[in-house]
């Protein structure tokens, strides 16, 4: 008898763990709608970018007729709006929060001998996108450091090519250049958890954070990194903006 | 009973703190290990690291330097740099783009030299020693620890030349537009020769067809499939495989053979079809 109720005790508390487990599963997958939003700008006046000079290929100078490419190293909108900026949660992260939702594919484009977009962030372990919608061979190298775990690659895309399905398996701000059109220079912004890129007006939006206290860090190809601490709640968004100094 | 509590609370405590730091350290003392007892598999030949240390420092160091960084003391006088070994990426693969070579492909390019190199070709070993250096040369590199050689790709049967195939090989040059670098006669004068890099940022030069030189990864039929194929690593040269059928590529090897200078039956033939260099200007599948 005595036994009996001994296993009903035991029998109790693990359906109660059990309980627990999905209790606070179901907090976590609820809080997944933390956001952390912000803008960020450049104080002072934008470095001159060069223009790009294609006429190594006519179809590139063709594509690119009604305006004028430039270097894409810093991009400027108005009021200091700076694009292209990758914005991360560098430390606070852990367990399920690191598991990415699947979203949409990030897809890196060769569209006018340019990369649309010029700077691709994506999650470790996530699949995207090598697509070109040209018409003239482009070959796609990024350059890893091979010690990270990220191997180089080199593949070549000429014209009605299908997309080439890749993943990197470290975080790292790779390199990607096209070694026929020399100008042709991008990033796979490889990071480990949610991440976001500036828009035009310098907007970004972190999606599916849950609450808990981060580091955001802001990465810009030219300017380098940035942190700030920001405490993320349930159903209020928290806001980070930053402003790198032009040099 | 306090006493005991704390007692075997503080043992657990040393012991959760001591654990991760003892198999860190067994960790990194597993990867030397692992390295230095690096082996190689060609045929039925084993390489072992520490048997080739002997030949390596006759025969290698002046160039690939002590830590096989490609750092040697002949290193700053001679162009191409030697290899870094350390990075664990090779030219001469059999095996797709961003994968390891297997230990048949080291050995292979000890054997073969690179053509136009400072690396020479190596007859003076027996099979056994560039078991060994190529075991040792693995050793260099973490990645060998972690990873695996990539998996061969498949090179169908040659077949039979014929012009109706070399004149395919010339649409597939146009198509996938091997003129950009290599130019339109094969002479490495195509509008993107002048600027290409390396993945260290140094200048280097398309293969040139026409200069009588040998390609760098070997001159077979097989060996020229192989280059474009799998791309050659930690150089501009991609990898086609994704965008030429194994059929299309033996049209190709065929052309190819027609640019090189040394007579062959593809040459002969393609002189007899008169066939000129594509044109860069032509719409696509009107060559």
């Amino acid at each position: 008898m005595k036994r009996m109720h001994k296993f009903a005790v035991g029998f109790a508390a693990v359906l109660l763990v059990c309980c627990a487990v999905l209790l606070l599963n179901q907090k976590v997958n609820a809080a997944a709608e933390g956001k952390i939003t912000g803008t960020v700008k450049l104080d002072g006046t934008p470095p001159h970018m060069k223009g790009l000079d294609m006429s190594k290929d006519p179809y590139c100078v063709k594509a690119n007729a009604n305006d004028a490419p430039k270097m894409e190293n810093v991009v400027v909108g108005s009021a200091g709006a700076l694009e292209n900026v990758v914005l991360y949660i560098s430390e606070g992260l852990s367990g399920a929060a690191l598991t990415q939702p699947a979203t949409a594919v990030p897809v890196f484009d060769q569209k006018n001998c340019r990369y649309t977009p010029h700077v691709l962030a994506m999650d470790v372990g996530e699949t995207f996108k090598v697509t070109t919608s040209d018409q003239t061979a482009h070959n796609i190298h990024p350059n890893p450091n091979p010690m990270t775990g990220n191997i180089p690659w080199n593949q070549s895309q000429p014209p009605g090519a299908p997309p080439i399905e890749k993943k990197w398996k470290a975080p790292e701000m790779i390199e990607v250049k096209c070694n026929i059109h020399p100008w042709m220079h991008g990033w796979f912004a490889v990071v480990k958890g949610p991440y976001a890129t500036t828009d035009a007006s310098g907007n970004y939006t972190i999606n599916n954070v849950p609450p808990g206290n981060y580091t955001v860090t802001a990465w810009q190809e030219t300017y380098g990194t940035q942190t700030q601490k920001v405490t993320v709640a349930a159903g209020a968004p928290a806001k980070a903006d930053f402003t790198f100094k032009a040099k | 009973m306090r006493t005991r509590l704390h007692q075997s609370l503080l043992c657990l405590g040393t012991m959760l703190t001591a654990f991760p730091l003892a198999s860190l350290a067994q960790q990194t003392q597993a990867d030397f290990n692992a390295r230095m007892g690096m082996e190689s598999h060609i045929g039925n030949v084993t390489g072992h690291a520490k048997n080739a240390q002997y030949d390596y420092r006759r025969y290698c160091v002046g160039c690939h330097g002590e830590r096989g960084d490609g750092m040697g003391e002949n290193a700053p006088w001679i162009d191409p740099k030697p290899r870094d070994f350390q990075l664990g990426i090779f030219k001469c693969r059999s095996t797709p783009t961003g994968t390891l070579p297997t230990d048949q492909d080291l050995s292979d390019t000890i054997a073969r030299g690179l053509d136009r190199s400072n690396m020479p070709q190596w007859n003076i070993f027996t099979i056994q020693q560039k078991a060994d250096l190529v075991a040792w040369v693995k050793h260099f590199s973490p990645r060998w620890v972690n990873e695996k050689p990539g998996t061969p790709i498949e090179i169908p049967t040659e077949p039979e030349v014929t012009p109706e195939r070399i004149k395919d090989g010339r649409e597939v040059f146009a198509r996938v537009q091997c003129w950009k670098c290599h130019g339109v006669t094969g002479e490495a004068n195509g509008p993107s020769a002048s600027t290409l890099q390396d993945d260290l940022g140094r200048p280097i030069a398309a293969y040139n067809f026409t200069d009588g030189s040998r390609p760098k990864c070997g001159s077979s039929d097989q060996d020229i499939y192989r280059i474009f194929m799998t791309g050659l690593d930690g150089t501009p040269m991609p990898s086609f495989a994704d965008n030429i059928k194994p059929d299309e590529a033996w049209d190709l090897v065929f052309y190819l053979r027609a640019l090189m200078s040394q007579p062959s039956k593809e040459k002969a033939m393609a002189k007899q079809l008169g066939l000129k260099p594509v044109d860069p200007n032509a719409p696509a599948g009107q060559q």
